[in-house]
């Protein structure tokens, strides 16, 4: 399989030869930035060789997101959304007095709410404490409360509240390169194995993790 | 013709406790009314093993033993947001709803017929499944007797893959399949009438179906006739969609270990009344009566047996929780006889009226003063801000040791951050 993140290499090795009379790039030529599939431009970056089944499964599913976007923008329009739930409007009732008018009146907004920069799909959304290191990397450490949409569809890369053999476990959805399921920790200390998903084990994602939120006082 | 769907969840009470804790999947569960009294979940494992709709627990425990069967106190906080969350995942499929039950909700789909409804239920059955981990199953008919019993076949028979449409069946296929349907599954014919039924050879749906509505009315009901009516798709029953005012409240415990002294019965119809007042308010009505009753256990034969029960009518309507505690609690010392063990206590508010038919009396003042008013909408607003309970009358009791058993119930998920799922 190739990938084009390799495409603009050329470029960037060759610059030494630019003040060569012969040979060299040419001006203009090749694709242009931002027209390879992931539709932006692209570098290089050594990784290490153990992980590059990683980084093209989390490849493939960013271009695929990319894609999706569009995809969904159209779905989203052909879907007649009958009966919406209800925005929050602002009460606004305009007196007739005497007195002059508050100049604050007409710039009145809602204050923020927390839940709707956390949450995008109340009635699918759930939350779960977290225990335990193993998600540390991604900022997820005991007693954070995690943020759960069961909405959404999982991709490789997502962090998900898996189902194995009846218990919880929340890591990172990646794929062997056979095409099976494996959920990786996000610890660099080392102190948590990847979770193999074989053939007879109970395997089910509950819900992708969309965010977290934790107290400090 | 109308397209009506009835939508509701499989084994509601179970299934909720299996989202969040997946081991229950596959096992026999049962989840217990208040008290731990009796079944009023199975899961399918439990069904088949026979366990009756509301078995008492004491008379199967030893099957459950046998079978592994695991009992669980019902969790209602977890089973009402759940329920919440499923009827508004359906409101995105009709704006017009009927919320007919805790797991059941009616959607009126007459204005979606130009689409595929069979697709439209599955749409809505695996958005429900992925959304809340909630199995349900649609049915769909010309009237709400036929959605239900469309959603029936949907559960019972495999090959609907839990929707089905009578609607667009052929008449005849219709007709074979309601004649293979039990006439009890009638929404409205129930356990009692069945019996009267078949006696007169009524055994199907599709005998009663083809009844004449006027000859069975005089032999039963009015409801009986719109029933046929309904079942050969003239609409007697429409969808409600605002829910009326309850005509009675009805508030009522078995006590989690017998009681036998007299306080203990008048904390716990304190309790009891003041639920059913808040309810009362909450529905902006009033009560004219109060009905107060104590008995002991029916399932231990060796006790002495104590039932009673007073209805006290009211001067003039009041919703005052002060002025029903009161009444109720007078009640209670007219029916109390000591030496006995209680083992269940209630009150009900009837003669129910809203607000604005509240007749006075003429000989007394009238009952609901503005500081009355003021104050009840006072004790309600605090409870519902800061917690249940939270504002009380002193007279409902603090410790409360008659307080319901409820040994083996789940944390509330979904509604307390202390309880949330643990996971690592």
């Amino acid at each position: 399989m190739h990938y084009d993140y390799c495409y603009n290499n050329h470029m960037n090795d060759n610059d030494q030869y630019l003040n060569s009379k012969r040979g060299g790039i040419r001006q203009g030529a090749g694709r242009r930035n931002g027209t390879g599939k992931f539709r932006e431009p692209t570098t290089v970056l050594r990784v290490p060789a153990s992980q590059t089944t990683v980084i093209k499964d989390f490849l493939i599913a960013y271009q695929r997101k990319k894609l999706t976007v569009d995809i969904d923008a159209v779905i989203d329009f052909e879907w007649p959304k009958l009966n919406t739930p209800p925005i929050n409007l602002l009460l606004y009732s305009s007196k007739v007095s005497a007195g002059f008018p508050s100049p604050a009146e007409e710039h009145v907004e809602k204050r923020l709410n927390p839940n709707d920069f956390l949450i995008d799909q109340m009635d699918a959304t759930f939350f779960v404490t977290i225990q335990g290191y193993s998600m540390m990397d991604v900022g997820l450490l005991p007693n954070d409360k995690a943020v759960v949409d069961r909405s959404k569809q999982a991709s490789i890369g997502d962090i998900v509240l898996a189902v194995i053999d009846g218990e919880f476990t929340i890591k990172t959805l990646s794929r062997n390169k056979d095409g099976s399921p494996k959920l990786l920790p996000a610890n660099s200390t080392g102190a948590y194995s990847p979770i193999e998903i074989k053939e007879g084990m109970n395997f089910e994602i509950w819900g992708v993790v969309t965010g977290s939120f934790r107290r400090f006082k | 013709m109308r397209s009506i769907a009835l939508i509701d969840v499989n084994n509601f009470y179970v299934s909720c406790e299996r989202v969040f804790n997946p081991k229950l999947i596959g096992k026999p569960v049962v989840v217990l009314s208040n008290n731990d009294g009796c079944a009023v979940a199975r899961s399918n494992e439990v069904k088949a093993l026979g366990v009756g709709m509301g078995a008492p627990w004491f008379k199967f425990k030893d099957l459950a033993k046998q079978h592994g069967i695991i009992g669980l106190s019902s969790n209602y906080a977890l089973y009402a947001d759940m329920s919440n969350r499923v009827m508004s995942i359906l409101r995105q499929y009709s704006p017009d709803q009927e919320i007919y039950s805790i797991d059941e909700s009616f959607l009126d789909l007459t204005g979606f017929q130009s689409r595929d409804l069979i697709q439209y239920g599955q749409d809505m059955r695996k958005r429900i499944l992925k959304w809340t981990g909630l199995p349900v199953c649609v049915g769909i008919g010309s009237t709400k007797t036929l959605s239900k019993l469309a959603n029936h076949c949907a559960k019972k028979r495999p090959v609907f893959n839990s929707v089905c449409n009578f609607n667009t069946m052929p008449p005849k296929d219709l007709d074979d399949l309601l004649g293979q349907v039990e006439v009890g599954e009638i929404w409205g014919v129930g356990r009692k009438l069945a019996p009267k039924l078949q006696a007169l050879g009524f055994n199907t749906v599709l005998d009663l179906k083809r009844a004449n509505p006027e000859r069975l009315r005089q032999q039963f009901s009015v409801v009986m006739e719109k029933t046929i009516r309904e079942l050969n798709g003239t609409v007697c029953i429409e969808l409600e969609e605002i829910s009326p005012a309850k005509k009675q409240i009805i508030s009522s415990r078995s006590f989690g270990y017998p009681v036998r002294d007299y306080n203990s019965l008048a904390e716990s119809i304190t309790l009891y009344m003041s639920r059913a007042a808040e309810k009362l308010r909450n529905q902006q009505s009033f009560a004219g009566s109060v009905y107060v009753y104590i008995r002991t256990s029916p399932f231990k034969p060796d006790d002495p047996f104590y039932s009673n029960g007073l209805t006290i009518p009211l001067s003039s309507p009041t919703n005052d929780t002060r002025q029903l505690v009161n009444v109720a609690l007078w009640g209670l010392k007219q029916i109390y006889r000591p030496n006995y063990s209680y083992a269940k206590a209630g009150v009900m508010l009837g003669e129910i009226v809203q607000e604005q038919g509240v007749q006075t009396d003429l000989f007394t003042q009238i009952q609901t003063s503005p500081k009355s008013t003021a104050l009840m909408t006072a004790m309600d607003n605090i409870n519902r801000k800061m917690g249940k309970e939270s504002i009380k009358l002193a007279s409902e009791g603090f410790k409360r040791p008659w307080k319901m058993k409820q040994g083996n119930k789940s944390p509330s998920y979904t509604t307390r951050w202390q309880d949330v799922p643990t996971v690592s």
